[in-house]
């Protein structure tokens, strides 16, 4: 375990980043971002937060690198498979009534989820015309989705939430292997838009059907989660559908008149008012 | 006096791995009568099995057991179990808050971070309680409430049935107690 930071460096390496580079990491929830900025400190061989905060102001490029180790970026593909049947069984249903489809998986970190929904959505012949953005704070991970190239050791757990899911074929047939790498059908993505967004910013840009953002507000305080839902909120047309993670809730966000509870377990919400 | 009161504390984390689940199950069907404290469980599980386990507990435990939401606020008298496949962290204004982070000693839940936050927390106001195990998490987090002023608790070893996490415990750290779960049941009802 590393050294232990107290909450005012904390503010200073705050405050730096904020004003270098204009991101805000003022409301992320402290537990977590301490523990990150320890971990920080020792990737990067820093020997106290002093040296830290004068690297980020004179180095853009090391400020990408914090910016990938800051932020978590643990994904799998079809996690929690109740939650990936759920969206087959009773969402996209719904929603594949429309002509076209969108959807918006906000933090897509390393791209897992969004190989999963293109998957899914093949099984269902719904990817044809689906139309998909995938944003996340984090230029490094985005190429990173974009190339779709995965260890093949992360390979076998994908395998069995695949199973889980039960898919109509093999999570092989997605992917080929070369070199102890996964390269995932380039074709999955033909119809996705990677780009560039930091959720704090809070400007919406579209509209959606769909839109997945788990495991992100967990790293949020609540004062940014009901930033970021009312974001989400104004972001859906009326009757679309939003995806947090399994344990997560927007019970307490201000928006939640907004929505009603489309699946408790799964933890997926109804817009049903503007 | 005082230091052996369960009066003197304001929660009690308890870790546990293979072989822990008996003990558990044991220690939560006799809680003392007016617990007014929380307890906090982080018990090493298979990760996809979301269900099952807190059931499980339940049937037997005097107090409800769940496991908290994210940013869910910790109340006196209630039990709470980490959920499989997340970190759960003790945050400061004594709510829970989940983490997805990489695996720490290829655990998730890691009981070294859910003792090392409530710890951070709680100060010398926590018992840490390690149960049987057959790994080594838990002997950092431990290590941290000892620092801290709070209370450590260990699992006998002649007891346990995998020994792995009570000796890591107690290699690492000077542990106030090393208790039976007799024992450890009689400390919580004193």
């Amino acid at each position: 375990m590393s050294e232990e930071i107290d909450i005012k460096s904390i503010r200073n390496i705050v405050a730096a980043v904020k004003d270098t580079y204009n991101f805000d990491f003022g409301n992320y929830a402290i537990t977590s971002f301490k523990r990150r900025i320890e971990r920080v400190l020792s990737v990067f061989n820093c020997k106290n937060v002093d040296e830290l905060i004068e690297k980020i102001k004179e180095d853009k490029i090391f400020f990408e690198s914090f910016l990938k180790e800051i932020t978590v970026n643990t994904t799998e593909m079809f996690r929690d498979p109740s939650f990936w049947r759920k969206l087959r069984e009773d969402v996209l249903p719904l929603i594949a009534t429309h002509q076209n489809i969108r959807i918006w998986h906000a933090a897509c970190s390393s791209g897992e989820e969004v190989y999963s929904m293109a998957i899914l959505l093949k099984e269902m012949d719904l990817l044809d015309r689906t139309q998909i953005i995938a944003t996340d704070i984090n230029q490094d991970v985005i190429s990173i989705a974009k190339k779709g190239i995965y260890a093949i050791r992360n390979m076998e757990l994908n395998q069995s939430n695949y199973e889980r899911f039960a898919g109509k074929g093999m999570l092989s047939d997605y992917f080929s292997e070369n070199d102890g790498f996964a390269c995932m059908d380039r074709s999955l993505i033909a119809n996705v838009n990677f780009r560039t967004h930091d959720l704090v910013l809070g400007s919406s840009f579209s509209k959606f059907d769909l839109i997945l953002c788990r495991n992100v507000l967990i790293y949020f305080n609540m004062t940014l989660q009901d930033r970021v839902v009312e974001l989400f909120s104004n972001s859906l047309f009326k009757n679309s559908f939003l995806a947090v993670g399994s344990k997560e809730t927007i019970a307490w966000c201000k928006s939640i008149d907004k929505f009603s509870t489309f699946s408790i377990e799964e933890k997926i919400y109804q817009k049903i008012k503007e | 006096m005082g230091r052996l009161e369960i009066n003197n504390y304001k929660a009690i984390v308890i870790g546990g791995s293979a072989g822990s689940f008996p003990v558990v199950t044991d220690i939560l069907a006799n809680l003392p009568k007016g617990l007014n404290i929380p307890i906090i469980l982080c018990l090493h599980r298979l990760k996809h099995i979301r269900h099952g386990f807190i059931e499980a507990l339940n049937l037997k435990s005097k107090y409800p057991v769940q496991e908290p939401e994210d940013k869910e606020r910790i109340h006196p008298g209630k039990i709470y179990l980490a959920p499989s496949n997340y970190h759960l962290y003790v945050e400061l204004g004594y709510t829970f808050a989940l983490s997805t982070d990489d695996m720490v000693n290829y655990s998730r839940p890691s009981i070294d971070l859910t003792f090392e936050t409530a710890s951070y927390v709680y100060k010398d106001k926590l018992i840490g309680i390690i149960l049987s195990g057959a790994n080594s998490d838990g002997a950092e987090g431990i290590k941290r409430i000892k620092e801290r002023g709070g209370l450590t608790i260990v699992q006998d070893p002649k007891e346990a049935s995998i020994t792995a996490m009570p000796d890591a415990a107690l290699k690492k750290t000077e542990i106030d107690l090393v208790l039976s779960t007799k024992e450890i049941i009689n400390f919580l009802n004193r």
